[in-house]
């Protein structure tokens, strides 16, 4: 028996989703927690999902749920000190949490990259951006310079950025954000990666912009056929570009499952309650939105049971109070479609077609 | 330096009347040709070398209880805007009239009686409140500074005024870091609201919040107003947003107001061609749709720089419509359709108003390239230039005459392929 099935048959707490076995990233019951002067921070705490090749997962929740530290956790990011790294990330046929962290690191920038909402994070202001470039690419491929140099600018013109045979002796500081952002993305790249993953790559950016890079995200993964993770608070930026979607809240995945039945038939009160806080441009406007009581929970003093129980509405309906007590397992509600609430199935089709849906 | 020193209209409408809908008010704020150039200073003796027109001429009224939104690119001067209107900034040319009185340069005393008024909403909670002052000291900060005492003490009126904005009364001695960025934005509306002010200017309200706390943000706003009987400019950039809080909109280019129009005359049928670019690009939360993206338009490149922005139309480098007059001819704001006032040669949605220019500049033909087929279609219907372009034969009416091409913006459900046209339109 593999790894990746004893996990799916035994130490998976919080997930019954069995993994995909033609997934390029599977990761299983993830659970990243720091150690701080506050108490343990349980930032992520059972996160599983499996991402295909040429397919894109999109992950959305509030911030502070964990999207970023997950990412994190995928790409070996997290062997400080403080931090608990628990469960298993397989990265085509090769787990990573128990790997050599030289292995890892040699994956990364190669097999997987990242890109980020801020580029100057992971761009150095003192350096052109084409140094950049040829540096990452050099650290993977054994070629001389100029022909690195070439390969720069071959890039820069692949993501859009014009006149790249000047521009790639520019200053990340001479780019505007939509070209820094560009930039990093020819850096992600250049190695051909085959895992993506872009954490909120849009969300500092004008909407013209921000659809820019969305369709260049789209053509380069159409081209390469890499996996991509997209990590956002957006619903709409995820309905553009993910085939599957991960609902995360306080650390935890609320609702998994294809793209369309997530936005089609949500089965997760949190998820209703993200729809219903959008203001949409396809609808008739509504008189008021319906927004989220309250705020997030503290990933320190998680609160008991289901983590939402605070802020739902529905916190009463399932029987004894188990709503605060017993923490809610993923369950499957559909093909491929898992939601970890206590109400039945039932009585969450009900609600959400008399109740939620109409007013959307 | 105005004369008028007569205020005539009453102090405070009555707000209860004057919810959304209900038509037009009278004009609370009026903007003239306004103008903001911040001059650029180079070398040892600081010689002025060149200006960065942020604002360039603005035109618009606010009227008593309605919400006004501004949208556009950053960098078209929306925030500089709300800041001459607030009078934070002193604008280098035009009017501001503030119920009928030219407020424009009026010094320090002069503006204390306006400063209760008008009132602005910052994007960032979390820089806009001192950290090292509690709450209490925060919101009662208008009233030290206006010199006022309000009835029953600050306390008593900051607790009704915390209570008033959905926060705890008790949470008066805490200080801003102990709350989350929905509460310290409700914290900054509470401050705007304390000398119960007839405008509030809020700049990018809710972009820093999720959007759970956005939703709460919103319907607060939302309350507010129709509570209060206030008056709104809102400042965004996320068009969802704008749309659902506003009566009126103006779309922002580089300075100007390319477009101002009721909301629902602008979201049905938009006639700048920046307006729909920006309409395009909004993600739009429902799967189904992405295979089917007709009404796509892809907007190259960023917005240019306001120091030498482009001649004629500001817009002409970026639209698939330019044409040689779009060059040389800068375009007039004017009412086309009742309630709907654009700055274009060749509209969306409305008859060409330069029919006998029929060619495309040719980076308007590459502009075209990241323009879906059907929005160049119904482009073609309007523009003969357009039409020639995309090899359509334009029906007998359509030069200079076209009615507007009957606009159905809904795609159809039709689960088709992902692989789509886009591909080719973007590959270079
Ligand atoms: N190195 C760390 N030490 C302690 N807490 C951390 C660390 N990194 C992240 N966190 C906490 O983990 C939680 C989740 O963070 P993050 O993944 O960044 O959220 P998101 O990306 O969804 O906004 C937050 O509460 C954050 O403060
Ligand atoms: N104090 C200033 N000095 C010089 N330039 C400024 C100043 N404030 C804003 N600008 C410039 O004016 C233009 C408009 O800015 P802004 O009003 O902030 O736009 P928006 O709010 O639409 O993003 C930008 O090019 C900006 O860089
Ligand atoms: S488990 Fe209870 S609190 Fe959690 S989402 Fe379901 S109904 Fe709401
Ligand atoms: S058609 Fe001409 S005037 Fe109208 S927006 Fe385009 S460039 Fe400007
Ligand atoms: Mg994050
Ligand atoms: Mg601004």
């Amino acid at each position: 028996m593999s790894k990746l099935e004893k996990a799916a048959l035994g130490e998976v707490a919080t997930d019954a989703a069995p993994p995909d076995a033609d997934a390029f990233l599977s990761v299983r019951d993830l659970r990243i927690h720091f150690d701080t002067d506050d108490g343990l921070v349980k930032s992520v705490d059972g996160v599983s999902f499996d991402v295909r090749r040429g397919k894109t997962l999109g992950i959305v929740g509030e911030s502070g749920s964990g999207k970023s530290v997950t990412s994190l956790g995928v790409m070996g990011l997290h062997r400080s000190a403080n931090a608990k790294v628990t469960g298993e990330v397989w990265l085509d046929g090769q787990e990573l949490i128990a790997a050599d962290p030289d292995d890892v690191r040699r994956l990364r920038g190669r097999k997987m990259a990242m890109i980020f909402q801020d580029p100057l994070s992971s761009m150095h202001p003192y350096y052109t951006v084409g140094a950049q470039i040829v540096e990452a690419y050099r650290v993977h491929h054994d070629v001389s310079k100029k022909v690195a140099r070439t390969r720069a600018i071959e890039m820069l013109d692949r993501v859009g950025i014009p006149e790249p045979n000047q521009r790639v002796d520019s200053y990340p500081h001479e780019f505007s954000g939509g070209m820094r952002q560009r930039a990093m993305i020819a850096m992600a790249l250049v190695n051909n990666p085959e895992l993506l993953i872009a954490d909120e790559p849009t969300t500092a950016l004008d909407v013209t912009v921000q659809a820019q890079i969305l369709d260049l995200i789209r053509d380069l993964q159409k081209e390469f056929g890499s996996a991509v993770i997209m990590i956002t608070h957006d619903l709409g930026v995820v309905a553009e570009i993910a085939d599957d979607l991960l609902v995360m809240y306080a650390g935890r995945p609320v609702e998994r499952g294809p793209a369309e039945s997530v936005f089609a038939e949500p089965r997760h009160p949190y998820t209703w309650g993200l729809l219903g806080s959008m203001p949409r441009l396809d609808r008739e406007d509504t008189d008021r939105l319906i927004p989220i009581q309250g705020s997030p929970p503290s990933l320190i003093n998680v609160p008991e049971g289901c983590p939402f129980n605070p802020r739902c509405p529905y916190a009463d309906i399932p029987k004894d109070n188990v709503t605060r007590t017993v923490r809610p397992e993923l369950t499957e509600v559909g093909s491929r479609h898992w939601a970890a609430c206590h109400m039945t199935q039932e009585q969450r089709e009900r609600i959400w077609t008399e109740e939620i849906a109409p007013k959307l | 330096m105005s004369d008028e020193k007569e205020v005539s209209l009453p102090a405070q409408s009555d707000g209860a009347t004057l919810t959304k809908g209900t038509g037009a008010g009278e004009p609370l704020l009026k903007v003239t040709g306004l103008q903001k150039h911040f001059p650029i200073r180079k070398g040892l003796l600081q010689r002025q070398t060149g200006a960065v027109r942020a604002v360039d001429g603005l035109d618009f009224e606010v009227r008593k209880g309605e919400t006004l939104g501004v949208v556009g690119e950053s960098g078209c001067g929306k925030s500089t805007m709300g800041r001459l209107i607030t009078r934070l900034l002193e604008p280098t040319g035009g009017k501001v009239e503030f119920e009928g009185q030219d407020i424009t340069h009026l010094g320090v005393g002069g503006m204390r009686p306006l400063r209760r008024d008008v009132q602005m909403i910052f994007q960032d909670p979390y820089s806009s409140l001192n950290p090292r002052h509690t709450i209490g000291t925060i919101v009662s900060a208008p009233f030290k500074l206006q010199g006022v005492e309000p009835e029953g003490g600050v306390k008593k009126e900051v607790q009704r005024l915390l209570s008033v904005v959905g926060l705890n009364p008790e949470h008066y001695n805490r200080y801003p870091h102990e709350f989350s960025g929905g509460q310290r934005q409700r914290i900054g509306i509470a401050r705007a609201l304390a000398l119960n002010p007839k405008l509030v200017v809020a700049d990018e309200p809710v972009s820093a919040l999720d959007v759970s706390i956005q939703a709460q943000v919103v319907n607060l706003l939302d309350d507010l107003q129709s509570e209060l009987g206030l008056t709104y400019v809102i400042i965004a950039h996320d068009l969802s947003v704008v749309r659902h809080v506003s009566d009126r909109i103006a779309v922002m280019y580089l300075g100007k107001i390319v477009e101002l129009a009721d909301r629902d005359s602008l979201y049905k049928a938009p006639m700048h061609p920046y307006t729909k670019a920006l309409m395009s690009a909004v993600p739009i939360p429902d799967p189904k749709r992405k295979a089917a993206k007709s009404e796509r338009i892809l907007l190259r490149g960023d917005v240019p720089s306001p120091i030498s922005p482009p001649s004629g139309c500001r817009f002409h480098t970026r639209c698939w419509k330019a044409t040689e007059i779009c060059k040389t001819t800068e375009p007039p704001l004017l009412e086309l359709k009742p309630g709907q006032q654009v700055a274009c040669h060749h509209p969306e949605n409305f008859e060409d108003q330069a029919p006998q220019d029929t060619v495309l500049l040719s980076v308007a033909k590459e502009a075209a390239t990241l323009v879906a087929d059907e929005v160049l279609a119904e482009s073609a219907a309007t523009s003969a230039a357009v039409a020639a372009e995309v090899g359509e034969s334009a029906d007998p009416g359509a030069r200079g005459t076209a009615r507007p091409a009957p606009t159905d913006p809904q795609p159809t459900d039709e689960p088709t392929e992902p692989e789509d046209d886009r591909q080719e339109s973007t590959d270079k």
